[in-house]
């Protein structure tokens, strides 16, 4: 067997715009049809330029090895999900082709193909055969699959009552049993609650340790990052970069979403509603970077720089001046405040005019989330002008521990460590 | 493994099916076990259909407008017709909704789509043979002795299956696209009962008509089921010939009309 497993060249893949709500009667499709003979006709002579069309995919091509992981990642509708159907075969590209080495298995979505009315063990069976099973391959790996679903008592009753957490973790069961070569997995770990997201990511961590080839779509930054050695950035159907997993995600996260959100950085606090300007209105413009000095545009990962960057104005000279900053949760609660007053080498005195300050925090470790910044500044010890909610900083997933599990829970993340000290009754026999 | 843009339709890709074979004994299976789940009366429903259609027909039309039944007690006549009647109403009516009602499968896994239809067509005939079972006693409770030539009646039923499979495949495709099919189907199936022999004998059409008549070709597999069971009905002549020729060129077509659809299922279903 040749070293790779997909080889894909040029794979483009065109829609007919409204094809997701496609003609459904016949009375509003005859006029289409002649319309689009007519239409066809036309464009005989210019080529390919119908206006109703898009390519949710133009030309893709990749390369992945065997028992490599990679990561798909981009925004809603960068093609993602497209790209996996057709490698899985459900939909045919428009154009190029891809050839993939191996039997390949896809986890789209776990529990296709179940019916209610089937019991446990039947439905393993109907499900696995629609998955590509075998017959006899289902019936040497049932015992496993029950085991790990945990559904031992009820295999032999109808899916229907089953409680959703079984279903699940029935259906998952019987995917993670498929065996693949080639494994196709997409945002299956967004089902679920937490403990099963685990269970499913160490069945991934597992499979790919095995050295099978996974190619995983998902927006969780955090097993991304874990899981994967390459990443495919996909932006409006294109690949906007391959590469190592974490300049991929540095890409996607701050260079690509800037072509939509080319400002997200910036806050002008001219207009800022919650205001007390005891003095005037002093405080101008937050500007956050990351490392680099990149902006910060759809948010940092936790762990990464933040560089606050406030623009000011000083009316006239002062014995001193202090800047506050304090990072609220969206419950209004105060998790951390930073204060010029905490700077040894801070500035005052006889500055007159703007101002540009830099609060860097060198890593961020707040929990996933959105923060806003309220500022403050201060003039001889004395609240000059405030704003809340003058900014706003979200925190996204990332591998901060390097287990590719992201921290959810509480509200900062700490680095530390667990290790048994003393054990009392030492280990149960062998 | 390739995948590209669809080759031209008519690869035909059997051996791709031929694969799936299992998943196709699956969806059967499906089918079979789940048909008659919650309901009260079970499998009996396969029997109690054509029966209670024999029992109005005969009263209607056996009784009261008393239509020629070649010779035979009307019950048997028409129930002789009713069970591939009803097979072929029942397997087209539900292949054609299968593959939408499968969508979410389609749209998340591959196989050959033509399992899906397929599957409801075979899954139909464990009624049919509920049903036969039960024309086995009522020609002994009326004394009529099976043909001879009964070893041929799977050859109609075949014919039969190869029907439903056909008009199956276009009407699934269809259904895909245009949902109008599903309200089409009730008519359908009337207009194509009557235009078919099962509450009277193709006899009382004129002769010189009745080879065109064979065009449809249930009207060839009912004749040739009261030829080949009952025996006394005369042998049903070239109009079989014509069904089996109307049959081959349906199901050819439906094939390829299925094929050049089927890229499209996963987008449009």
């Amino acid at each position: 067997m040749s070293s790779i497993a997909i080889q894909s060249e040029g794979l483009s893949k065109r829609y007919r715009l409204g094809s997701s709500v496609p003609y459904r009667t016949l009375r509003e499709s005859l006029p289409g049809l002649v319309r689009g003979a007519a239409k066809r006709v036309r464009s005989l002579g210019t080529g390919d330029s119908r206006s109703d069309t898009f390519w949710a995919l133009r030309d893709v091509s990749f390369q992945v090895q065997h028992g490599e992981v990679i990561g798909v990642i981009g925004r809603n509708g960068a093609g993602k999900s497209t790209l996996l159907k057709i490698l899985s075969r459900i939909t045919w590209p428009t154009e190029g082709r891809a050839l993939i080495h191996g039997r390949i298995g896809s986890l789209l979505e776990v529990g296709t193909g179940f019916h209610p009315e089937l019991t446990g063990r039947e439905n393993i069976f109907l499900n696995g055969a629609i998955m590509g099973m075998r017959k006899a391959e289902i019936a040497s790996k049932f015992d496993e699959i029950v085991a790990f679903a945990e559904v031992e008592k009820f295999i032999d009753t109808a899916v229907k009552h089953y409680s959703s957490g079984m279903y699940v973790r029935l259906a998952f069961a019987i995917a993670a049993h498929l065996d693949p070569e080639i494994l196709i997995v997409d945002e299956v770990l967004a089902v679920g609650d937490l403990a099963f997201q685990q269970k499913c990511l160490g069945k991934m961590s597992e499979v790919s340790r095995e050295g099978r080839t996974i190619l995983f779509v998902s927006h969780n930054m955090a097993v991304v990052e874990k899981l994967c050695e390459r990443a495919i950035v996909l932006h409006q159907g294109r690949t906007a970069f391959q590469g190592e997993t974490n300049e991929a995600i540095h890409h996607y996260l701050n260079t690509m979403l800037a072509v939509n959100n080319a400002d997200g950085h910036v806050f002008d606090l001219s207009g800022c509603p919650n205001r007390k300007s005891n003095v005037a209105r002093l405080l101008k413009r937050i500007e956050l970077y990351t490392d680099d000095n990149l902006p910060v545009l759809e948010g940092i990962r936790i762990g990464k720089r933040l560089k606050v960057k406030i623009f000011f104005d000083l009316p006239k000279p002062s014995q001193s001046f202090d800047m506050g900053l304090g990072f609220e949760s969206m419950f209004g609660e105060r998790i951390f405040t930073a204060h010029s007053l905490f700077e040894p080498s801070r500035p005052s005195g006889e500055w007159v005019g703007t101002q540009v300050f830099v609060c860097d925090i060198p890593s961020f470790t707040l929990t996933p989330g959105m923060y806003n910044i309220r500022i403050w500044l201060d003039i001889n010890h004395a609240e000059a002008d405030l704003i809340n909610q003058a900014a706003r900083v979200t925190v996204l997933e990332s591998d901060y521990y390097g287990t590719g599990k992201a921290p959810w829970n509480g509200a900062i993340v700490l680095k530390h460590n667990w290790y048994v000290e003393e054990r009392v009754g030492g280990r149960a026999a062998q | 493994m390739i995948v590209q843009p669809r080759r031209a339709f008519w690869h035909l890709e059997l051996r791709d099916l031929w694969e799936y074979r299992e998943l196709l004994y699956f969806l059967v299976w499906r089918d079979v076990k789940v048909r008659y789940k919650q309901t009260a009366l079970g499998v009996a429903w396969a029997v109690l259909q054509p029966l209670m259609a024999t029992l109005i027909f005969s009263i209607f039309f056996g009784r009261l407008a008393r239509m020629p039944s070649d010779g035979v007690p009307y019950p048997v006549f028409a129930y002789v017709a009713m069970i591939p009647w009803l097979y072929f109403a029942n397997a087209l009516t539900e292949s054609s909704n299968s593959l939408v009602a499968s969508q979410n499968v389609i749209k998340k896994v591959y196989f050959p789509r033509l399992v899906i239809p397929l599957g409801s067509v075979i899954a139909g005939l464990v009624d049919f043979c509920f049903a036969f079972v039960v024309l086995i006693g009522m020609m002994y409770h009326y004394g009529i002795a099976p043909s001879r030539l009964i070893f041929l009646f799977p050859i109609f039923l075949l014919l039969a299956i190869a029907t439903a499979l056909a008009a199956g495949l276009w009407l699934s495709a269809l259904n895909v696209q245009f949902r109008d099919v599903k309200h089409t189907i009730p008519f359908l199936m009337q207009f194509w009962m009557f235009a078919t022999p099962v509450v009277y004998p193709s006899s009382i059409i004129p002769p010189k008509w009745r080879m065109w008549y064979g065009l449809n070709p249930m009207a060839g597999v009912v004749e040739g089921f009261r030829w080949s069971i009952l025996g006394r009905a005369g042998h049903p002549g070239p109009m079989i010939w014509f069904s089996a020729a109307a049959v081959i060129v349906m199901l050819a077509g439906g094939y390829l009309y299925f094929r050049k659809m089927e890229t499209s299922f996963a987008d449009i279903v």
